[in-house]
């Protein structure tokens, strides 16, 4: 049934400025066949699949589908060359219909579009899979599920041979999942390709003939799901060599400085419990949708609503804005530094200073002298590289707008200081002058909670490591005993 | 990632002042290239630079200028404020008819005229500050609800107030300097102080740049929000005031048009209609170009209809221009 080779990509490399994205990677898939794609955050999944869909287009290599070789070169390329990717993300229209989104772009009719035969051909695609849904209904108004299932049923409509589905289950419930498997089987008789991207591991026995591992932009290896265990997987996904590039020469006391009990919000924070010590660094260890960021962002104070409480040296506290959580020493780096962070048409000056206005701006007058003494302060402290305080912070490199990111909250002094993924794209340089300046942080008094999604970061930097999953802690770790597959055991289902 | 090249090694000692020439060469080369041309054009050469007539430009162009310190505050703020013309309208007859109907002193009439502004400024404030209603919308509104109370108010004729004393103010001279240019110094300073020396001008940038970073850094966008569009009212009401005493009566016709003027003087002025970013200084640059240029073509006898036209291209040339050379730089 899955033998005859459908798609070939071979030797693909990618790089992007400073980051070899996709090294030597080979990748096979066969008519019929359901082949996993696995890797960790970063592995290099994502960049092949655009590689595959037209969005980026690969340095070196070539790409054979049923023995020809074909030159992708943009999307609609893609497109017409059979491939059809499910994104993560929902790219849905909310306020057109689904008969509407679905033929989005190639709409029935000459010149006016055929909406009669539109919404038929609409629902005779959402009656054949089940869907109980009318073509005319508003996306906007379907749940996420929905949507997900609309997603994919437009991609089928596309009459591809291969189909991408990048983590198709993430906002499903398991009828739908199962709907999903049947929909799979039913486009696996069909001699359709399918390349499946998921984290959920046990999920993979059930529907899946092959699984590819993906670690650092290479292929690890190849093997058929019969043959293989989930602990095989994880060994494979994340064996790396611990490199000798984070510093660790403190010691943590053993006086709990904030104790979080039952903090959730409703949605996908479930009861977190949790205590950081002083002087220590905590990580959240997890997968993208555990809940970690929706934690911090409960405890300092941007989500209205949200239940649990929060003491600081035993005394307890009440957060309701991120004013208040200021006030008791809690600072929070956000992982999206572009979208919550900075400013991009101001200066350094003017990024590092804004928390701390109150110290040189009295009285309708400025003291840039103090201004200036401040940010020149946090410059050094975090051997930001740029040519002056007045450089537009859009102009320096991804390290060095983190930097100055984390200079701004440095600059509150606070006493427990939350980072999200702070070294997410960032160089090799930077991220280890992130790791010293944590531990010089934490041997001066500070403690630190680490959200963050690699492996070797957060085992080398963290003396304890809570591990979430769907919302809730599974498990916490100490620097001694962790291990990386005991993390990835339990934040995957 | 690599690391940016060193630019601009000479930014390694930053001085406002040149600062300031840098930002606004494109501006001002195009103000100075405009008083020129009228210099040495043999039709306006005697007119335009003469003491008398220089004053009149500043006269004029100050009511747009009060409108355009709100507006620039509004636009920075990734907002817009369409409601200014009206209140104009409104606040004028307003102040008119506290003369002529009640009797009440001038000074008091004055402050009702401003306190119009102040009371629309408060209503789009709250609004906008506590609605996900965009500022258009919302705006656009109270402009009609104004402009539609200026003409119940007075019935659709003008409040006339054929006093000296009510003139004073727009049209009234303390030395040598016509009054609405004095007040125009004192609002310029107000608005410079708030926006380069208080923690609310900080924010103001912050909220209009990255509302999100904003709430992620403790910001109170709402009130920040609700703030500028009081001042902006306030200042509205402010120039409807210093027009209606000019026009020696409160004209429920006036303003027309004039939240466009201050738009215009802030957008030739450099600051962005995305929000975050902008300076005072170009607007007064804007204002004084949009002002110069009327009264360029006034003096050259040219068609009034035709200041339209040319006032919509000079504002398309500044843009573009803007454009061109924040497209080099990048």
């Amino acid at each position: 049934m899955a033998d005859k080779l459908l798609l070939s990509m071979k030797n693909i490399n990618k790089s992007f400025p400073g980051v070899k994205a996709l090294q030597s990677v080979n990748f096979e898939l066969n008519s019929g066949e359901v082949h996993a794609l696995l890797g960790e955050n970063g592995a290099g999944k994502s960049t092949l699949i655009k590689v595959l869909g037209g969005i980026y287009i690969p340095d070196d290599g070539e790409i054979y589908i049923d023995g020809k070789k074909v030159d992708i070169n943009g999307v609609r390329s893609a497109q017409k060359n059979g491939i059809s990717i499910i994104h993560q993300e929902l790219v849905l229209v909310p306020h057109m219909t689904v008969a509407e989104n679905i033929f989005l772009g190639r709409e029935p009719g000459k010149y006016f579009v055929n909406r009669k035969k539109m919404s038929a051909d609409a629902q005779k695609l959402l009656d054949e899979y089940q869907m109980n849904i009318s073509a005319n209904t508003l996306v906007g108004n379907l749940t996420i599920a929905q949507q997900q299932m609309i997603e994919i049923i437009k991609a089928i409509s596309y009459k591809s041979k291969i189909i991408v589905m990048d983590e198709p289950t993430s906002s499903i419930s398991d009828n739908e999942v199962a709907k999903l498997f049947d929909i799979i089987r039913t486009l696996v008789k069909n001699n359709v390709g399918i390349i499946y991207i998921s984290h959920k591991i046990s999920e993979l026995g059930e529907i899946c003939d092959r699984v590819t591992v993906m670690r650092d932009g290479q292929t690890i290896g190849t093997k058929n799901i019969k043959d293989t265990t989930k602990d095989e997987l994880i060994a494979m996904m994340v064996g790396r060599e611990l490199t000798n590039y984070y510093t660790r020469d403190y010691n943590a006391s053993d006086e709990v400085l904030l104790k979080c009990e039952n903090i959730s919000d409703g949605k996908m924070v479930n009861d977190i419990s949790f205590e950081l010590h002083k002087g220590e660094i905590i990580g959240f260890a997890g997968l993208v949708g555990a809940g970690r960021s929706e934690t911090m962002k409960c405890i300092f104070g941007l989500t209205p609503g949200s239940k649990g409480r929060i003491y600081i040296r035993d005394k307890e506290i009440h957060i309701k804005s991120p004013n208040d959580a200021i006030k008791h020493g809690i600072a929070f780096v956000p992982e999206d530094r572009k979208l919550e962070g900075l400013y991009q048409v101001q200066s350094v000056r003017y990024n590092t200073t804004i928390e701390v206005l109150r110290e040189f701006v009295k009285m309708l007058s400025v003291d840039y002298k103090k201004e200036k003494a401040i940010t020149d302060e946090y410059i050094k402290k975090m051997s930001t590289k740029t040519p002056s305080q007045e450089q537009l912070i859009g102009n320096l490199s991804g390290g060095n707008q983190q930097k100055v990111l984390i200079g701004r909250w440095l600059a509150t002094r606070p006493d427990v200081l939350i980072l999200d993924e702070p070294t997410r794209g960032i160089d090799v340089g930077a991220k280890s002058e992130i790791y010293s300046i944590m531990n010089n942080l934490v041997k001066e008094g500070m403690s630190i909670i680490m959200i963050s999604s690699e492996l070797t970061e957060i085992i080398n930097m963290s003396d304890r490591i809570y591990v979430m999953c769907d919302g809730s802690i599974r498990g916490c770790f100490r620097h001694e005993e962790v291990t990386q597959e005991k993390i990835m055991a339990l934040a995957t289902k | 990632m690599e690391e940016t090249k060193i630019e601009n090694k000479r930014q390694a000692q930053y001085n406002p002042a040149i600062n300031f020439l840098k930002e606004n060469m494109g501006i001002l080369v195009a103000l100075a290239v405009l008083c020129i041309v009228l210099m040495i054009n043999p039709t306006t050469s005697r007119t335009f630079l003469t003491q008398k007539n220089i004053f009149n430009v500043l006269r004029q162009t100050s009511t747009n200028l009060y409108i355009a310190c709100g507006m620039t505050m509004v636009i920075i703020l990734a907002g817009i404020d369409l409601s200014v013309g009206s209140v104009i309208a409104l606040s004028g007859c307003v102040a008119a008819g506290c003369v002529v109907h009640y009797n009440l002193p001038l000074w008091l009439a004055i402050l009702a005229g401003i306190f119009v502004g102040f009371l629309v400024g408060l209503f789009n404030g709250a609004v906008i500050a506590k609605t996900t209603i965009p500022a258009f919308i919302v705006t656009l509104a109270t402009m009609n609800i104004a402009k539609g109370f200026a003409y119940v108010y007075t019935g659709g004729a003008p409040v006339r107030v054929m006093t000296d004393e009510w003139q004073f103010i727009g049209g009234g001279y303390i030395g040598i300097f016509p009054v609405p240019v004095i007040i125009l110094v004192i609002v310029l300073i107000i608005t410079g102080i708030i926006m380069n020396k208080t923690m609310l001008g900080r924010h103001l940038y912050a909220v209009g740049g990255n509302p999100q970073a904003a709430r992620f850094s403790g910001i109170n966008v709402a009130k920040v929000n609700f703030i500028v569009y009081i001042f902006s009212g306030i200042m509205a009401g402010l120039a409807g005031v210093v027009l209606a005493s000019r026009m020696y009566s409160g004209q429920p016709t006036s303003g027309e048009g004039a939240e466009m003027d201050a738009i215009a003087a802030v957008v030739v002025g450099g600051t962005s209609m995305a929000g975050g970013s902008g300076k005072l200084g170009g607007t007064i640059i804007g204002g004084l170009i949009i002002g110069v240029l009327n009264n360029g073509l006034n003096l050259m006898n040219v068609n009034s209809f035709w200041q339209y036209v040319v006032k919509g291209v000079v504002i398309l040339l500044a843009v573009y221009v803007d454009f061109i050379r924040h497209r080099k730089s990048n």
